[in-house]
Parts: structure tokens; sequence; C-alpha cells
């Protein structure tokens, strides 16, 4: 092929641009993964950098000009023409193109959107004030604007240049109290509610196994009373923490001249943006990253973190994965080892070689009809009579979630458990027999240990599966907001029949539920890219141990 | 299996100083043989008892699926003869009530009988305060679960009653107390004013007009009546209003109203149907209503919503007709579908309350359940000798037959008849669409809707969204897995190929979002990029190919053969910036600046923003690293071989490749494109984010699509358990279940066998 062509024809006769053209599919699937990656990487990563906030003038032709103030998410170049016909006020004649940008500008409660399109040339004066103050807010978004002072219980306290270092210090103060709260009615409130649930459910079934007498019901009845006198100590605790949390307030003015005050309690963060230096920022984002992980999500998922997400997901793939491994190796050493190797042997791994490319909603189906439905509402006819007609684990929930999972997840195991079977060679299993073991010994304590790696690689397969899919996981048991943790301090502890919160249906659910798509769009990008590094990790970690046990037993084999 | 346990371990040595048969050892062995023996049991049964599991999914399937088509089935109850029956004159009219407990009973003299359902026993009696003299001579029923019926009398005039059933509990037992109401008045309203005897009689309610119709003979009478409720004393007021219609000569058999009072439908002559609009006031048109010369109509009724009309005939057959509207809007009575019953005239058509079906009862006494949409004939059965009059709860899960004096009860089941083959499959006419479509609407907000479920949108958008896909998906996987098994360089091979299966890795959720939310818009945007991105990129490939030839060789000896690929990607990146950097200059220079309103506006094809070229380039993303392993892998273990062998004979590397390698390695790629498809038909996310999901029948590609799996997972939540809908979303699944098991088999006997062969050569 290094030979210098004569001539175009000859060329094309040798078949080099053939070959040229078939490395092109090579290269555009290559440019396409990565590119796929770095643009989530780069859109979930710049998320959390604290971006300048410009204010400028914006002058619509034809209408008083206003000053605006926000952060720059997006722009582009459009067509003038298509500009002028979403019906903008556009001048004929000029440049073929005009930039259009979004600008994230907040102050929902004034604007109604925090979202703005303008046009990039009927922006002047464009600067970035260093005063200009961003409130990260638990409702209504952002806000973006001036401060001007500092109340206590509606008395001002400080004003001009001394406000920023008071507002920061009360901030945390009542950030402190927003911790407590939580804990309170989280924790405590939480125990009590749950106490005074299992009683009415005890109450129900004495009723209905007609032992409901009246010595029970004085036992009950007391019993509810101390719960009753727990939580009036707790709710008077809750009022009062609850008056300390609103009791600081911050007058504050817009870009535009209007002054509003805004209760402390709603802010979560407040922060100068053009005024930090590349040290502050860096501080800045590491926090933001930090809360995105380990924190509860705010406004309707589009702010705060994805915790619950998290937990859920990995809650969900455990369980699987305590499911899946002993039937799927089960499964495997059965067809390996015992059964007969016949025609049916091979229809069967034919069949469960084919069960893995089934499409994931199919499980999805036969989980909430079966699992759910049937096996559900059996266990709750059985065991649950008394919190008829509420369903108990007859509804979706973590349980079927990870059960539906797992039969999804076992044609991996099994598969990948039947090859690292059959790679172990003969002689070694010869060899222990010979030595009087029996096939069960053999099978224990020489095949087993071989192919753990290959166990270990169909596991992580499995899990690295389960992790990411999302459609069987809408039917059975994965919501978009659970109320709490799968996992808490209530009797029985593990709630199996919780519905949970997942990360990937996060994504699907923030990305196209939510009634905010623009405000949620970048932590779409920053859930999609954790899952990535999850599933990526978890891949790259098979392959790791596949090869390292490989190379272990690699001796033995010959 | 081993016999450890029964085996003496002997040794002819006579120096021997290890017993191995002592006590402690025979036991130690027999534990192990038992332990053995276990084992084997307990791997045997767990690993059946999971393969059992994982084929449970079929038949779990299944088994929801099958009732769909099973047929209704009809439990006789014995016949009852109370005595209070033989001092009734003809029965006019039975009614079953909600609970299926009360039913009634109405004769020629009025008199109105409730008793109850399960033993015959004599209930309360009414008897209708008919004028002195008066006869009830015809009676009509209004919309089913109304209630109301009109009883046209002999002196020409009409009243107008609703029977009632109220349920209360006096000491926890239920009881129904049933009663007669006049809406109108206890008053009957004078139709013809020459009090002649009305032999036919019609009503139809409609807000708070009603409508009566009646004939004397061949003459037509029709009468709106208004009421009117006094805001300030409540109290009631009837304005009356006489309807003329042109007349018409023949004698009048049947009269049916149109319950949104658009069409009055007048049966007369032998077998011809006279509609008027009563819009108008004016003869929409005489329709002939038989099949041929010698049938004569002998029945008809309204079905659910009074859109449609069944006419039984002479020979027991029983059409369904409904007013459609032709291009230039002029409605015309049209008949939709057949059923036939038996060879007997039909006597009586009870159209269901809930859904779209219906009972006929012929003169013979067989009974038959239909119904209409799915045009399904559930059942047909000999309920009476002879003639007979039915009635139909209105759950349609009892009839209550008289006949010969005797009354009988059966229970219905009847699931599913909204299913059939046809139905899910081949085109249907729908009330009031103009010609048979397939639809998939399987919810609406007003309660007569009727539930349309057609899988074939559903499986076209599967397929067309498949087919998009592997548009772009095979040729590429295809390339790629060519370049990489047989001209790339290892070290090459070994970089790429973790990238591969990365791809494979990521969550489709992940590819669906990307898809939904960046992707369409930006394609939306940069419409004149994209397709110039998709030609130029194999010009640019060649071209950088040929200018690579032009090279120096000190430049192109530099880098190895086998490294093409990687020369590539900054080329294709930038064609790439180029085509979608121009894409803006293009739409100004040829499509007046928006490329999508071109498309619409001159082209006339509709532009969705989420559309098949979306799913197309996000699925088939998803697609490629399928199609690829399983292709690799089979160009490269075609045998050396084969490939030194034409080498050697002088064929260059790509005549090789072409006449040798990819003809041995065929069946090996087609297998891969096989997989790739059953896993782009099964893709559920994607497809979920990156398309409207509107259920639409289009090959464009700039319109969105639903696929089956995307419509089980939008679906499936909200439906009703056991219900229709439910077991044709598990239909959907089986389908998807089926055809990718079947895929995904062959795929893999295919493979089997081109393995057996390379082992072979």
């Amino acid at each position: 092929m290094n030979v210098k062509q004569k001539n175009l024809k000859a060329w094309f006769k040798s078949g080099t641009p053939w070959v040229w053209m078939t490395g092109g599919g090579v290269s555009i699937a290559v440019i396409m993964t990565l590119g796929l990656l770095a643009v989530i990487a780069v859109r979930g990563l710049g998320h959390f950098w604290p971006a300048d906030v410009l204010e400028a003038e914006y002058r619509v032709p034809g209408q008083a000009a206003k000053l605006i103030a926000g952060e720059l998410v997006q722009a582009e170049e459009v067509p003038r023409a298509r500009l002028a016909a979403s019906g903008l006020p556009v001048d004929a004649a000029g440049g073929e193109f005009m930039t259009r940008e979004l600008l994230k500008v907040g102050n929902r409660e004034v604007f109604g959107a925090d979202f703005n399109w303008v046009v990039g040339e009927w922006l002047h004066e464009s600067h970035t004030p260093e005063q200009l103050m961003v409130l990260e807010r638990r409702e209504w978004g952002n806000f973006y604007g001036y401060l001007l002072g500092v109340k206590e219980g509606g008395k001002p306290v400080a004003e001009g240049d001394a406000a920023w270092a008071e507002l920061q210090a009360r901030i945390q103060r009542v950030d402190e109290l927003h911790a407590q709260i939580a804990r309170l009615e989280k924790k405590d409130i939480g125990r009590i509610n749950a106490g005074l649930e299992r009683l009415r459910l005890q109450t129900r079934r004495l009723e209905l196994e007609g032992r409901l007498d009246a010595a029970a019901q004085a036992d009950l009845d007391a019993e509810r009373a101390q719960w009753d006198a727990e939580y009036k100590v707790l709710e008077s605790q809750l009022i009062d923490l609850q008056q300390q949390f609103n009791r600081d307030s911050i007058m504050v003015k817009t870009v535009d001249g209007r002054e509003l005050e805004l209760s402390l309690g709603k802010v979560v963060r407040a922060y100068q943006p053009n005024g930090m230096g590349t040290f502050d920022k860096l501080g800045f984002y590491f926090a933001k990253l930090w809360e995105f992980v380990s924190d509860e999500p705010r406004e309707a998922n589009t702010e705060g973190g994805i915790f619950p997400a998290i937990f859920g997901t990995v809650m969900m793939t455990l369980i699987m994965a305590v499911i899946v491994t002993p039937f799927g190796v089960l499964a495997a050493i059965y067809l390996r080892e015992y059964a007969k190797q016949g025609l049916l042997t091979r229809i069967i791994r034919i069949a469960v070689n084919n069960l893995a490319g089934v499409p994931a909603i199919v499980y999805g189906v036969f989980g909430l009809g079966f699992f759910v439905y049937v096996l559900g509402g059996s266990i709750d006819r059985l065991f649950f009579p008394e919190a008829a007609p509420a369903p108990t684990f007859g509804t979706p929930g973590l349980l079927w979630a990870s059960l539906t999972l797992a039969i999804l997840a076992v044609p991996v195991v099994i598969v990948a458990t039947e090859e690292g079977l059959a790679r172990i060679p003969r002689a070694l299993r010869e060899g222990s027999l010979a030595l009087g073991a029996t096939k069960a010994e053999t099978l224990w304590k020489v095949v087993l240990p071989m192919a753990s790696p290959a166990m270990m690689t169909g596991l992580i397969l499995a899990v690295a599966r389960a992790a990411g899919e999302v459609a069987p996981l809408m039917l059975v048991g994965v919501v978009k907001l659970a109320p709490s943790l799968p996992v808490d301090g209530n009797y029985p502890y593990l709630h199996l029949d919780q519905k949970i919160m997942h990360l990937g249906f996060h994504i699907y659910d923030v990305g196209f539920q939510s009634p905010n798509v623009e405000a949620a769009r970048p932590l779409v990008y920053a859930t999609a890219l954790l899952l990535v590094l999850v599933i990526a990790l978890l891949n790259l970690s098979a392959v790791y141990i596949r090869n390292q046990l490989r190379e272990k037993y690699k001796a033995l084999d010959h | 299996m081993n016999d450890l346990a029964n085996e003496t371990m002997t040794s002819s040595l006579k120096t021997q100083r290890l017993d191995f048969n002592t006590p402690a050892l025979q036991r130690k062995r027999r534990m192990r043989a038992l332990k053995d023996r276990l084992a084997h049991w307990y791997v045997s049964i767990g690993g059946l008892a999971v393969l059992g599991a994982i084929t449970l999914i079929f038949f779990y399937l299944a088994s929801v699926v099958i009732p769909l088509f099973g047929g209704a089935s009809l439990e006789a109850h014995d016949a009852q003869q109370p005595a209070w029956l033989a001092q009734q004159e003809q029965p006019l009219l039975l009614a079953i009530e909600e609970q299926n407990q009360v039913a009634m009973r109405l004769d020629r003299r009025g008199q109105v009988q409730f008793f109850d359902l399960q033993s015959g026993a004599a209930l309360n009696s009414v008897n209708v305060a008919l004028p002195a003299g008066s006869q009830v001579i015809s009676v009509a029923e209004d919309q089913p679960g109304s209630r109301r019926v009109a009883l046209g009398l002999s002196n020409g005039q009409v009243l107008v009653l609703q029977h009632n059933y109220k349920v209360s509990y006096p000491d926890n037992v239920k009881t129904i107390v049933a009663g007669i109401d006049y809406p109108f008045g206890a008053e009957p309203i004078a139709l013809d004013p020459q009090g002649r005897a009305l032999d036919k009689v019609g009503l139809s309610l409609n807000g708070s007009t009603l409508l009566l119709a009646a004939s004397t003979g061949s003459e037509l009478h029709v009468l709106g009546l208004e009421r009117e409720e006094n805001l300030f004393t409540g109290e009631t007021s009837l304005s009356e209003r006489r309807i003329a219609l042109p007349q018409i000569a023949d004698p009048i058999h049947a009269l049916e109203i149109d319950p949104r009072h658009l069409w009055l439908y007048v049966f007369n002559g032998r077998a011809t149907a006279d509609v008027f609009d009563l819009r108008s006031n004016s003869l929409n048109g005489r329709y002939n209503l038989a099949r041929d010369g010698d049938t004569e109509i002998t029945a008809a009724s309204p079905l659910l919503g009074g859109i449609s009309l069944m006419v039984g005939d002479s020979k027991g057959g029983i059409a369904q007709w409904f007013m459609v509207r032709d291009q230039d809007g002029k409605a015309a009575l049209t008949r939709i579908r057949d059923f036939q019953l038996g060879d007997s005239p039909v006597t009586q058509i009870l159209a269901e309350e809930r859904r779209k079906g219906f009972l006929a009862l012929d003169a013979e006494g067989t009974l038959g359940i239909f119904h209409s949409t799915a045009h399904r004939t559930l059942l047909t059965e000999r309920v009476a000798e002879g003639s007979a009059v039915a009635a139909l709860s209105p759950r349609a899960s009892r009839v209550l037959v008289e006949s010969n004096g005797q009354l009988q009860r059966f229970v219905i089941d009847n699931p599913h008849p909204e299913v059939s083959w046809s139905a899910l499959w081949n085109k249907v006419w729908y009330e009031s669409y103009d010609e048979p479509k397939y639809v998939w609407q399987s919810t609406s907000a007003n309660t007569d809707f009727e539930p349309k479920l057609s899988l074939a949108p559903l499986a076209f958008g599967t397929l067309k969204a498949a087919f998009y896909a592997m548009l772009l998906a095979a040729p590429l996987a295809i390339c790629a897995a060519i370049y990489t098994a047989y001209f790339m360089a290892p070290a090459m091979r070994r970089k790429v190929k973790p990238v591969i299966e990365l791809m494979e890795a990521l969550p489709t959720v992940i590819l669906g979002f990307f898809a939904g939310l960046f992707l369409a818009p930006y394609v939306e945007g940069h419409l004149p990029g994209i397709f110039s991105l998709l030609l130029l990129t194999p010009v640019g490939i060649i071209l950088a190919a040929w200018l690579w030839s032009r090279l120096p060789e000190s430049i192109r000896l530099r880098v190895p053969d086998g490294w093409e690929a990687a020369l590539l990607i900054p080329v294709i990146i930038a064609v790439g910036a180029l085509s979608l950097g121009m894409s803006g200059h293009l739409e100004n220079w040829f499509f007046a600046g928006d490329m999508r309103l071109w498309l619409s506006n001159d082209l006339g094809i509709p532009f969705d923003q989420r559309n098949a070229l979306v799913v197309g380039l996000a699925m088939g993303f998803a697609v490629i690293p399928n199609i690829y392993s399983i292709a690799e892998d089979a160009v490269f273990s075609v045998p050396k071989s084969l490939t030194l062998g034409s080498l050697a004979l002088g064929a260059t590397p790509w005549q090789t490749l072409t006449r040798v390698v990819i003809l041995t390695a065929s069946p090996g790629i087609f297998s891969a494109l096989m997989i790739g498809m059953g896993r782009a038909v099964g893709e559920t996310m994607i497809v979920l984010m990156a398309t409207g999901n509107t259920p639409i029948m289009e090959m464009n590609i700039f319109e969105g699509l639903r696929t089956l799996a995307a419509n089980v997972a939008v679906e499936m939540p909200e439906s009703e358990v056991g219900g229709s809908h439910y077991r044709v979303l598990f239909l959907a699944a089986l389908v998807l279940l089926t055809f990718t098991f079947v895929m995904n088999t062959l795929a893999e006997l295919i493979r089997t066998r081109l393995r057996k062969k390379y082992a072979s050569l």
C-alpha cells in the first residue's frame, strides 16, 4: 500500500480508498464515544463552577431599555431570518447571523421564569460588578441582585459594606438550624410516626383476629398516649426552632431597581462570583460538588444533591447482587458439571444466552405482573391483612426492583461462570478425582476457586448492567421522589417494601418530566456523568479482576 | 455418583500400617458420600429451578395474554315459572338493574312488575297511570343505561317514564327499592293530534331537550320538549316544539334518534332507512339496507354512544351502519361490517352499556354475543325454544330470557370482547372515522370512549426506529469491524477495543437523555449541517486518503500500516466542524434562513423536534458496539490459511477481503446484524426520550414514532390490572420477547454453524 500510486484510477483499483473508508468507521465510532463522554463531562462538571454574573442594558428596538443581570448559559449563532421569523423586531439589514444567548436571570418570583433568551447584539454596556450577589434559595430558584441590609426580627442590624459579613455569619446560623429541624423532623418525629403506624396496624390485626378486648385496647391506648406525649414535646421544640429559623431577613435590590425583603430561612448560600478569586472559586466548586453527591434534592429535583438516588441505586444493586450470585452460579454449575451434555442442554444454553438479549422492558412487565401483583398480592393477603386495602408488598418497591433486575442479570452470571468452568483443564478435575475426592469435593475445593475470577467478572458485569437499566424499574419500584431512604432507624430498619430513587430514573425524570427542564439540565448532565463513571468503573474493574485472576491461575493451565 | 460408602478399602500388603476401615474412617466416608449425593441433588434441583424461573417469564406472559382471545361463555340457570307471570300479558320490555338483583317487566296493560332476578319471586308492582281506555302499543328505550322508556299509547299519546332503583342499608342489609318516576310529568304527551295509535315510538334526551318521535302507519310525528327550570322557584316547565319533517309513503317499522340530535333514522318499507337531518329538518337520504333482494329488516338498535346502528335482517344477518362523511363533507349512512347469527330472523338486538358489544336474539331462540369494533362473534348458543324476549344487565354479566311463559337467567363471562387478532393488526373502521385506520389510543377523557388498540402503528414505529438506527449503525459497525479485524495494527486494536466496550456499557438512559435534550434541539438548529456531514464524511475520508498517498514517502513511512483510522480522527473532526459550521450559511443560501420552515412550508413535510432522525442517531450509537463485536469476531476468526493463500496468489488485501474474507464471514456478519436489529427493536429508554411518542404510521424521518417497548413503559403503570388494555400491553411485551428471542436464536445457530465450518477448514 505504501508504493506510490501512478494515477487515480489505479489507486482506486488497488482498494486503498476503501480500506480508508473502513478505517473511517472505527474513527467515527471512537469520536462518537469520546465526544459524548466529553460533552457530558464538560457540561456536568461545569455546572458547579461559579460563573460570572453580568449586568447589561438590554435594548430591544422599539422598546424601552432595561437593566438585566444573569449568568450566560449558552450562546449560538442564528441566521437573521430565523430570528425575524420568530417574531423579534430584527433589522433586515446587517450581518448574516445574530447571536442568541440564554441568560439565567433567576428571580422567578419577579420575572416568572428564571431563564431568558436574549439577542447578543442588543446587550450594551455589559460588565460584571463585584457587588452583584447570587443567592441560592430553598425555593424560587436563584436570586441575582445587590444586598442592601440585614434585619433581625424586622429591625436593621447591618447595612452597606458591613452587611455582607453579617449575612454570611447569619447564613451559617440558619444552616445549622435547618439541619437541626431536619434531624428533628426526619429522625425523632419519623420514629414517632413509625411507632403510631405500627400501633394502628397492631390494633387492626387484633381486631381482625377478634382478640381486641378491653385489656388490649387499654394497653394500646396507653402506648398511644405515650407516643402522643413525646410528640407534644418535640412539636414545641420544632415550633421554637422554626421561629428561630425565620428570625432574620435581608433587604435586597434587583438590578432593575426593585427592592425586596427575603427571609433568611429561604437562603442556602450567598456569594459574589464576580469578586471571587480562583481559589475562592475552587473552594466553592468543591463545596458544590460535595453538596451534589451528599445532599437531598430541592425544588422538584432541579437543585441540591442526588444522595437518595445514589443510595437507592446502590441498595438495589446490592440486594440484586446478593440474590443473583448464588442462583446464577448454581445454574451454571448444574449446566456445566451435572447436566447430561446433550441436545437439551445445548438448547438451554442457547436460550440462556439469548435471554441476555431480551429487551429489559419485558422483564419489567414480568416483574410488575408476577412479582408485584401475583407474589406481592399473595404476601399481603397472607401476612399483612391488617394493612389492607393499602398494599404493603403488593405495590412496586425495592424488593421487586431488585428481584426483577436479578432475573434480568442472571443470564449474564450464568454465561460468565459457565465460561470460567469450561476453561478449567480436565486434567485438574481428573487429578482430584484420582486422589479419591468426591465430585462435590472436587467442585468445592478445586473447580470453584479456579472459576472464581469468572464468577466475579460475571457478577460485576451483572451489577454494571443492573445499575444502568431504567426501563424495567419504571414499572417495579422507582419513583421520582422517595420520602425517606429504604434504610433508617425504625423497625425493621431495611424497608424492602419501600419505593426508591434511582440515578438512571432521576435522569429521565428530571430531564423529561420536570416542570423546569432548563434549570434541571445541568444537574441531569452531572447525574449522567456520575452514572457513566460508576458504570465505567465497574466495567473496568471487571476487566482488571478478570486479568489479575487469570494471571494467578495461568500457571495451572499448563 | 460414587459408591464410596459400600467400598471397603482392602490392601493386600502384608506390612499394613494404616487401617482404612476403622469405624471412624468408614463413618467419614459415608458422610462424604452423603455430602456428594446431597450436593448433586442440591445443584440439580437448584439449577433446574433457576432455569425454570427464567422460562417462567414466557409462560407467565402467555398466561396473561391468552384470556384475550378466549370467547365468551354462558352459564344457564334453571328456568322459573313464577305464579305471577301467568297472570301477565305479553312482555313489551324486560330490564335488569345495575346490581343484578332486581329485574323489571312491562306488559301491554302498562303494568310494571319488579321481581327478584335470582328466584323470580315477585317484588313490588306498579301500574302506570294510562289514560282511560288506552293501551300500550309500542315502547322505546333511550341510551343504554339511562333507564328512560317511552310508551306509545293507543290514543296517540306518549308517556315517558324511568325505572329507578334506590340502594339503602337499613340494619346493614343491602336493600334495593325499585320504583317508577315520570321525569316529564305523569301526564301523557300528545304526539298524534288525531289520536291514532302510535305503532312505533322513539325518544332521546340530550341535555335538557327531549325528542320524541312516533309513527302512525306511514306518518311521522316528531316533537321536541325543552325542560326549563325556574331559578327562583325551582319549578320546571316544558315548552313544546313540533318538528315537521318531509313525510314518506312506506309503513314505518322502527325509529331511532341519534343521541346528539343530529339524525333521525326511520326504518320503513321492506329494507330501507330514511335518514333525516334534524338540524335542517330535511331528508338526508334513503338507503337500502338489504344485502340481497329478499331480506327484510327485522330489528334495529343503536350501540353505546348512539353513533352506530345495528340492523338485523330476516336471514340472521346483522349489519353495523353509521354516518360517514365523504370528502365533500356530506354524511351518508354506510355499511361498516357484518355479523351472522343464524338463519332465522333477528328479533332483538341488545347493546351493552359500557362497551361497544351487543347481544342478538333470533326467532328460534338463538342468542349471539358480538363485539362491533373487534368484529368478533364471541358466542352463539340456543337459549330458548322459539321466539323470546331478553334483557341484558348494565354490566353485561347477566341476561334474562322470557319465552313460553318461563323466565331463565344466564350468567355471561365475557371479559375481553374488544380485542381480536384483526382489531390488533388490521385496519379498523372506528365510529366517527371517515375510513378504516390503524389507531392506537388507549385512553381518553370522555366516558363513551372506545379504546382503540391497534398494535400496528406501534409495531410500525418499532421497525421504523430500528430501520433508521440500522441505517446508521450497520455500515459503520461493519466497516469498523472489518477494519479492526483485518487491517488494524495490534497496538491500536488494544486501544480501540476498550473504547468500544465502554460504548457498549453506556446506559441507554444516558444516550436517550443526550438525544432528547442535546441532540434533538441541536439537529433542529443545524439540519443542513447534519446532512452535509453525512455526505461530506465519506468524501473527506477519500480525499484524505488520496492526499496521504501523494505525500512524500519520508512522511508516509513514519506511520505504519494499520494506523489509518488514527490518522482519520482529526480529518473527520475537521469535516464535522466544517459542515456544522457551514450549517447556518447553507441555511441562508438555500433555505431562506430556516430549513425547518422550508421543509414544512415548501415541501409539506411535517417536522417534529424529536424525530426518527434523532432516534436513528442515538439508537445507532447504542447498536454499533453490539454489531461490531460479533462481526469483528466473525471476520477475525476467518482461518489464516484462506487469506494467506489468496494473498500468495497475487490478490491485493482489498481483493482478498472482498472475495475471500467477507464471503466466508458473511453468515457471522449477518448474525451480527440480526442481533443488532433485536437490540434496536427492544430498546426502550432511547425511543422514550428521543421521540415524541406519537403512534403514527409515517415513514417520514422528520416525524416521531412510538415503539412497542416505549408504549409499554408509558402506559403499563396506569393500566387497570387484568383489563383488556393491561393484557394487550402484556401481548406487546410477549411480541417483543418472541421477536428478539427468535432473532437471537437464529443468529446464534448461524454462528454455531459458522464456527464449525471454520474448525473444519
